[in-house]
């Protein structure tokens, strides 16, 4: 592992070892937090990838899986695994009816009409999360075996560092055999390159894209309840933050590649983390840091690190 | 056809949520307007309901004032310094309220603050600390003690009483109150002979910490001051206790709401603070009137909550003292509140709009906050406007 002398004099506490495990504390922080953007962004990249409608509402949608999975666990006394199982499914219907009341009205719109829609279902979700769960912030429970920390050679690992990758693995695997392996899958993948075209071939486009929505919102939720675990307070306002740093991650990954999308969520959490522990002085400042990656990107590689060459 | 009116519907439902608070203004001439704002919503929305709520109980029990009936309007300042200053200018000039109460912070209470102070409306605010708030300003009051006191006796607590010499900073840059109150402890702490090791930021909103948390703990500091918010206390603590930095943690008033609690659970356990008042310190008669009228209405009575109520209760004591709703008389009125026993304790106000009032030291204890002791202020009267320090 490779010290940079900028590390070196910000530890200051003199032996190398404690700076290495300065470091290495320091990477475990930073994948903790990327995986989690890219956990978000998986959903964000899926979405776009199929009907290239940028969800800005896909934030919104995790804060609803998280309050979903909040109620079943203290309304509901469910068992945390039944909880989040049902909020699961609770968001993946709320993304179909979001679809159906939203977007398939603007299908043949401009594309510019279907983004300011899903602005628009950003605000309302967020004001009916106001009305309705009111503004105070609520704690989110933990369930024991995530909140655990391992500590290894001085190390804290937080068993979520662990369990994030693991649900990103299976979510992922589950979102590339729908895509590829299954009939809606095939009709997905042909609803990308050109839509028209699927439906005169007699797809029902409308069910495909709900399908997609479901699938979107249920990964939306996974990846709402992985962050509400590691920072366990909800609020409706909450998906706000993190759907723009997974939009930035999914760009920076390459917007509809659901694998870069994981990657550029590691390094936006990666360069966030190292950006407060060398300069603690502009701390203030990571937001600012995360959305200059996304300008940069935008103006030198729009098609992000594995993006394929534009469509257009 | 049917997926438009769906459509139709939708976008009626979201502009029907996304309007704010209604404000119910039919004014007549038999009543008394007074504005409130307060964060409803956002970042600090707990102070904002908590106070609301406070304010709700202490109209019901004072529904007069003059001989007229009290009407409140309430504007959210979504916790948001330019919906602060929108907020004010709405009550001021639509409303046309003869005083406000708010805001709940000092940030949103500075902004809203000179746009009543140029109209000539008074404004009480129930929990803004910060020295700036109403420094140069006539027509800005304040029934909650400052933040230089404030961050002193935290400073004496964790030096004197704690004997902790190393301390670690982590302030939230974006919030006037963390920045002016840290800046405080600093200057105490190292006044009494203690070291500042590590002075780390973050933002209002920020979730993760871990990164000042693990060079905070490179520095290995022995008490950690966050004058924070309770949402970023709360998570910081988390975050603190997972990167196994298990030090005493000491913060402002600000972390005293129970969704600090929520949020937290048992990885608050400990925490220390200066706060405004707590229940089992409660001794004046209002405070006995005042508790179980509030905890039938709306369950364990908060420290946002009371400051609320004392703002209501001093402003109605001075527009009574005033025999006015003129906004200058009851400045007037404002400045000479001389022993006002409120809720959180005897309030004094001097001729600078500050209230002199002792603090109390609380503690996270069983899942709840506890009482552990009352500092009275240093002197009587008020200090002079002069004294306030500058913030950066």
């Amino acid at each position: 592992m490779e010290r940079s002398p900028l590390f070196c004099r910000r530890a200051g506490t003199g032996t190398g070892f404690l700076e290495l495990t300065f470091f290495l504390q320091q990477m475990i922080n930073g994948v903790a937090l990327g995986s989690l953007y890219g956990l978000i962004a998986i959903g964000y990249t899926m979405v776009y990838g199929i009907i290239r409608l940028i969800n800005f509402a896909h934030g919104d949608v995790m804060m609803m899986g998280c309050y979903f999975a909040y109620f079943g666990i203290l309304m509901f006394s469910l068992p945390w695994g039944a909880s989040f199982v049902a909020a699961m499914v609770l968001t993946a219907i709320l993304g179909v009816l979001i679809d159906k009341g939203a977007y398939v009205p603007v299908r043949h719109a401009p594309r510019i009409s279907a983004l300011i829609t899903a602005i628009g279902v950003s605000f309302l979700l967020e004001n009916l999360g106001l009305v309705v769960f009111g503004g105070r912030p609520k704690g989110f429970t933990t369930p024991d075996m995530f909140a655990e920390v391992y500590e290894i050679a001085g190390l804290m690992i937080p068993a979520l560092v662990l369990w994030t990758p693991l649900i990103t693995l299976i979510l992922l695997s589950g979102i590339l055999f729908i895509i590829h392996r299954t009939k809606a899958g095939r009709a997905m993948r042909c609803i990308s390159h050109d839509m028209e075209t699927t439906r005169l071939m007699g797809v029902d486009v409308n069910r495909v894209i709900s399908i997609t929505f479901a699938v979107g919102s249920a990964a939306a939720a996974a990846g709402g309840i992985m962050w509400a675990m590691r920072y366990p307070e909800i609020n409706p306002l909450m998906g706000i933050i993190p759907g723009l740093k997974a939009f930035v991650a999914a760009v920076l990954g390459g917007i509809g590649n659901v694998t870069g999308a994981m990657l550029g969520g590691l390094l936006l959490g990666l360069a966030e983390i190292l950006l407060v522990a060398l300069m603690p002085e502009i701390a203030g400042y990571r937001d600012a840091i995360a959305f200059g990656i996304l300008i940069f990107i935008l103006i030198f590689r729009p098609t992000g690190l594995m993006g394929s060459k534009l469509p257009e | 056809m049917k997926m438009r009116h769906l459509a139709v519907a939708f976008l009626i439902l979201g502009l029907a949520v996304s309007l704010p608070a209604p404000a119910f203004s039919q004014a007549k001439a038999d009543t008394i307007k007074i504005g409130v704002f307060l964060p409803m919503t956002g970042g600090v929305a707990a102070y904002g309901q908590g106070s609301w709520q406070g304010i709700q109980v202490a109209r019901d029990m004072k529904p007069t004032i003059l001989g007229k009936k009290v009407e409140l309007v309430l504007v959210d300042d979504k916790s948001d310094k330019i919906e602060a200053a929108n907020a004010v200018t709405r009550l001021v000039e639509k409303e046309k309220a003869v005083a406000i109460i708010g805001s709940s912070i000092s940030g949103n209470t500075m902004a809203g603050g000179p746009i009543a102070e140029k109209a000539g409306v008074p404004v009480v605010s129930p929990t803004a600390t910060n020295p700036l708030v109403t420094q140069g300003k006539k027509y800005i009051f304040r029934v909650c003690f400052i933040d230089p006191f404030q961050g002193e006796m935290a400073a004496k607590y964790a030096y004197e009483t704690l004997k902790k010499r190393r301390a670690a900073l982590i302030i939230d840059k974006a919030q006037d109150y963390c920045v002016g109150l840290a800046d405080f402890f600093e200057k105490s702490f190292t006044k009494l002979g203690g070291q500042i090791v590590s002075k780390t930021y973050c933002q209002t909103g920020d979730k993760d910490f871990t990164a000042q948390i693990s060079a905070i703990k490179a520095k290995n500091p022995d008490v950690l001051y966050m004058p924070n918010y309770y949402t970023e206390v709360a998570l910081s603590m988390k975050q603190a206790k997972d990167l196994g930095l298990n030090i005493p943690v000491i913060s402002g008033d600000g972390a005293q709401d129970k969704a600090l609690l929520d949020i937290g659970k048992q990885y608050v356990e400990g925490l220390m603070f200066t706060g405004h008042f707590e229940k089992e310190a409660a001794t004046t008669p209002l405070a006995k009137k005042f508790i179980p009228v509030y905890e039938k209405k709306f369950g364990k009575v908060g420290t946002f909550d009371v400051m609320g109520a004392d703002a209501y209760f001093v402003l109605a004591d001075a527009i009574e003292r005033a025999k006015s709703t003129e906004g200058a008389k009851i400045r007037a009125a404002l400045a000479n509140t001389k022993n006002f026993k409120g809720i959180s304790g005897t309030i004094n106000i001097g001729e600078d709009g500050n209230a002199v009032k002792s603090l109390v030291i609380v503690q996270v204890r069983g899942g709840d906050f506890r009482y552990v002791a009352t500092v009275d202020p240093p002197g009587a009267k008020p200090e002079p406007k002069k004294a306030a320090p500058k913030m950066k």
